[in-house]
């Protein structure tokens, strides 16, 4: 049994401890860094999906006054491991997909560097492209796991003989179109090569992460490489390490001593920073008249990149949600010349409950038997896929507590029944889960500063997240000591390792090994410590992971209006009621849910990457072609926590919220569209063009 | 972006002449279109000749009771006019219905008429458009269409025109007044912006150093019964899908007049004539609107993702009538 922290900070609504610094504009990001006489690079994509670079003509370029050098294949320092082909950067001439970066410029100022690269002239042998993906190619593969190392396939019992008898059968196919982070800091590096030491201002999700690797592939010593992202301005899955940050890195070996600032413009977000892969979804389901699900089947075909392998987990929250007799999952994937896809928020449950949630939905009126009432009914005692007890499970509880916060007992169930002057008027209902991730190998270090003060220091990041609020609250309580008393430094690989800011990971992560520091501080210390007195340790392994199936479980609930005669959908209320262990601070918790939901309106309504088949790239490569929702796409959110004591999944009692916000949203948005209109969109996002008629 | 020289000409005629000398210079207003598509490179001026302090930011009475609304009155201005709002709602309306705030707030109304299209292959500096570079083919015609015009394309372009403004501004019979190196003229609205024809890198019918100087509505007559009705993807802050500027006069339940125009659907702003003339002296009743509506849409030629716009502008022009019809 893990032993809880006493609480008293934790689970307070404390005010961000950045927010100051943030609404002054004092909190300073990446390219906010200043030096004396910067360097600027500007990239050079390709414009071909796929071939060999024949020349490069950098003439005009170069001859720009205070355009520095010109960087290519033909020019560039070789890298000392390019195995991973993402990061084998300018190291030949092979274009593995439209975009890539086949030079690029260093200049005196910006503007310079934007137009020099612009007069650089690349020449092809163009060889045929592959960028779209079709569930009937023929080339369609299973990948060894799925992210982050899940089966790819799996069975229980005879799904074709359970679903051959069902008395209600249910089978159709749903899909999820590419879609792109799009944080509001773009990618940003400033880099700088002293005498051998690579430093890095980054905007970063995993500041030791990038720098492990970033030591690999330059062949560095891992304490040359410094990293530092004290503030991070959105993340969302794509702040890992990307091509950018190699070519800056790059960038700053040709010009040593001079520090290299590199940030993406919008246009070029769309390429190479990772994206969510499209999906096709079969989902084939049986019940009994009672509405008892028997048979469960989740196809997923998605695609990858031929350079490198993402295979989503699409259908694996599929694997956890229901009881049922039988049941199969399965993810094939098509590798495409295209850039590699990656986590973007709620990898795997994101598409694919939208999938499950909306057949739930389907399946439910099938059966005659209200949503809720559906869910509740196929709830399951143990997690099939483990074989495991769950650490806790609320599901139920959220849905109930969702119902009555959100009225739910008077719905009506009959689609296309209500109307307010032109809109027609809906409601929906989906289940949210995310699993409780905690990576391994997280560091804290306590020092005593006197006066009952506390240095907390751990290479953490906060992309907006809160962490610095949060893991202060974490502190204090483990230090007996009041938030104001805890000095936290973050953001900084001078500081001890942090894990990646990913999976929904990071307070579980950090703030493990921050309450072990802490109990090795007591230990060592005892009650009055000295000032300069120290203690560092690790966050230990969490036996009871291997005891309990631990996932956070939420009910997600969407108001949809419809307007009758143009189709155009707004969603002026949600309901979100999340079961997510211990919340540490109710107010940035809340921040974080209403971000995943409002970008679960986006997903539904508003997003989706064009990719040209002709010429391999994302086409609406902006904020006026792709859209996000805008402030008056966000009405009332409802968020409420079911009051959950955890104690199998860590010290706090905590289980991740910064993804399970967006899982079920687009489903609870369709089922209400769905619900106003008696029309069901299958394939997001649901715009006015499927729904006018 | 490309080097570029930025020149401020005393007055207007000075503006002019200067312009005129610079085959590949253009006018800067608002610059809230024309520096985005520079940095992209979409647009490459090697001058720049500014005329936002030069021409009027006045909203001025006319005798005959009509508006002269200077070049440089600023989209915010203008949509706060008290006598827009009142005597001209279609038009304030359309103007608030377009960008941000922010954008609003700098833009000009002689700018706002000359944005130029949003088609996401005239804006990739990497793909084929006649519009950005004549005679490379235009991409959207197999591509991403979903946007584009169902009204007076060609094979050369399909694009559509993105202003909100310049529909409301069509509905309303405005006039535009135009100086240029051979002097002073005026030019209906309809007759500013044109189809796309095998020129689609013109998108207007001015002339090269021609600049807007004022936008002159006519008498409201029946406008103050007007209204634009702009259809898009989200609540705000993007662009029409399809959008309905009209204005309706009826009396003892006879369509006297009616003034229509869609936005969105063509390479210009595009005026409604057949649903107008297939309105005179009919019933005002829903059969009436949607009869006209559809009398309109006859001749649309959606391409392959845009059909849907035939429906939309059909029950948008229908539903705006029949609110016009009883207010």
């Amino acid at each position: 049994m893990t032993t809880i922290i006493e609480r008293r900070a934790v689970g307070k609504p404390l005010d961000r401890k950045d927010g100051p610094l943030k609404v002054t504009g004092t909190a300073r990001y990446a390219y906010e860094y200043r030096f004396d006489n910067p360097l600027y690079l500007f990239p050079v994509q390709s414009e071909v999906a796929r071939g060999w670079i024949t020349s490069i003509d950098a003439t005009a370029a170069e001859a720009m006054p205070g355009v520095i050098a010109v960087l290519s294949h033909e020019n560039t320092p070789r890298l000392a491991d390019t195995s991973d082909r993402e990061y084998a950067v300018l190291q030949s001439g092979e274009v593995a997909f439209r975009g890539q970066y086949v030079a690029a410029v260093l200049a005196q100022t910006l503007e310079i560097a934007r137009y020099g690269a612009s007069l650089v002239r690349v020449s092809y042998d163009e060889e045929p492209h592959d960028v779209e993906l079709r569930a009937d190619r023929t080339d369609l593969y299973a990948p060894a796991t799925v992210n982050p190392g899940y089966p790819t396939d799996t069975q229980e019992g005879d799904f074709d003989l359970a679903f051959a008898s069902a008395a209600v059968k249910f089978d159709e196919t749903y899909t999820t179109p590419m879609e792109h982070h799009n944080p509001m800091e773009p990618h940003t590096t400033v880099a700088l090569w002293q005498a051998g030491d690579l430093t890095l201002y980054e905007s970063t999700q995993g500041a030791h992460w990038d720098a492990g690797t970033l030591a690999q592939v330059f062949g560095l010593d891992r304490d040359r490489v410094r990293i530092m992202a004290r503030y991070v301005g959105g993340g969302f899955g794509c702040k890992t390490l990307h091509a950018n940050t190699v070519l800056a890195a790059l960038g700053a070996q040709v010009a040593e001593g001079s520090p290299v600032k590199f940030a993406l413009t919008r246009q070029q977000m769309f390429c190479g920073v990772g994206y969510r892969t499209p999906t096709i979804q079969w989902i084939r389901l049986g019940a009994s008249e009672d509405g008892r699900l028997t048979a469960i089947s989740h196809d997923v075909v998605e695609q990858t990149a031929k350079t490198k392998e993402f295979a989503e987990q699409t259908a694996v929250a599929t694997r956890t949600m229901y009881a049922t007799q039988s049941r199969r999952t399965t993810h094939r994937l098509a590798a495409l010349d295209v850039p590699a896809p990656s986590w973007m928020r709620a990898p795997g449950e994101a598409p694919g409950m939208f999938a499950l949630e909306s057949a739930m939905d389907e399946m439910a009126i099938r059966c005659g038997v209200d949503p809720i009432e559906f869910r509740v009914r196929n709830e399951p005692e143990i997690d099939a896929e483990t074989g495991l007890p769950y650490s806790s499970r609320n599901l139920v509880a959220c849905l109930r507590e969702g119902a009555r916060r959100f009225g739910w007992a008077d719905r009506d169930p009959r689609p296309r029944a209500r109307q307010e002057g032109r809109w027609l008027t809906g409601t929906g209902v989906a289940a949210s889960t995310f699993p409780v991730i905690r990576f391994s190998g997280s560091v804290a270090r306590i020092t005593c500063a006197g006066d009952g003060r506390y240095v907390v220091e751990i290479g953490a990041a906060d992309i907006g997240t809160g962490t610095w609020t949060a893991l202060t609250q974490i502190a204090a309580d483990v230090l007996g000591a009041g938030t104001s008393d805890i000095d936290l430094r973050i953001g900084d690989t001078t500081l001890p390792e942090a894990s990646v800011e990913g999976g929904s990971s990071g307070i579980a992560s950090w703030g493990s090994a921050i309450v072990e520091a802490a109990r090795v501080f007591r230990g060592r210390h005892g009650t009055s410590p000295t000032q300069g007195d120290q203690a560092q340790a690790a966050a230990p392994d969490n036996p009871q992971a291997q005891r309990y199936a631990m996932h956070a479980f939420g009910a997600c609930f969407a108001r949809a209006r419809v307007d009758a005669d143009t189709g155009e959908v707004r969603i002026p209320h949600m309901t979100g009621v999340f079961a997510a262990g211990k919340i540490i601070n109710p107010k940035t918790a809340r921040s974080q849910i209403i971000g995943g939901m409002t970008m679960g309106v986006g997903m539904a309504l508003h997003e989706e990457s064009l990719v040209d088949a002709r010429f391999g790239h994302v086409m609406n490569h902006d904020f006026a072609t792709y859209h996000i929702p805008a402030n008056a796409d966000a009405g009332q959110f409802d968020i409420a926590w079911i009051d959950e004591e955890d104690t199998h999944v860590n010290p706090m009692g905590s289980k991740g919220i910064g993804e399970i916000g967006i899982v079920g949203a687009s489903a609870a948005i369709a089922n209400a569209v769905y619900h106003a209109t008696g029309i069901r969109v299958r394939d997001l996002p649901i715009t006015p063009a499927k729904l006018v008629r | 972006m490309k080097t570029f020289r930025y020149d401020r000409a005393g007055d207007i005629s000075g503006a002019i002449a200067t312009l005129a000398k610079e085959r590949t210079g253009v006018f800067l207003a608002g610059g809230t279109n024309l520096v985005d598509l520079m940095k992209l490179g979409v647009m490459q001026p090697d001058v720049l000749v500014d005329v936002r302090r030069l021409t009027s930011t006045e909203i001025q009475d006319l005798p005959d009771g009509g508006l002269r609304i200077g070049a440089a009155v600023t989209n915010s201005e203008l949509a706060a006019d008290r006598r827009v709002r009142s005597r001209y709602p279609v038009l304030s309306q359309a103007v608030l219905a377009g960008a941000s705030g922010q954008l609003r707030n700098l833009a000009t109304t002689g700018g706002n008429l000359l944005q130029r299209t949003r088609c996401v292959y005239f804006y990739d500096t990497t793909t084929p458009c006649n519009k950005r570079e004549p005679d490379t083919g235009c991409s959207a015609l197999e591509g991403f269409n979903f946007g584009h015009a169902i009204f007076g394309a060609s094979r050369h372009c399909v694009a559509t025109h993105p202003s909100d403004m310049a529909v409301a501004m069509t509905a309303l019979d405005a006039v535009v007044r135009i100086q240029g190196p051979g002097g002073e003229r005026e030019l209906p609205i309809t007759e500013l912006h044109r189809l796309p024809g095998h020129e689609p890198q013109r998108d207007t019918t001015l002339e090269h150093a021609e600049l807007i100087t004022a936008v002159d509505l006519p008498p409201p007559g029946f406008a103050s019964n007007s209204r634009y009705r702009k259809v898009r993807e989200r609540a705000s802050y993007a662009f029409a899908l399809v959008s309905v500027a009209a204005a309706l006069h009826v009396r003892d339940d006879v369509v006297r007049d009616a003034r229509i125009a869609l936005g969105g659907v063509a390479h210009k702003p595009w005026r409604a004539r057949r649903a107008e003339d297939a309105l005179r002296g009919q019933p005002a009743v829903e059969e009436s609107f949607r009869a006209a509506a559809q009398a309109e849409l006859e001749d649309a030629a959606p391409l392959r993702e845009n059909a849907y716009k035939v429906t939309l502008a059909g029950n948008v022009m229908t539903r705006m009538l029949l609110d016009l019809s009883v207010s």
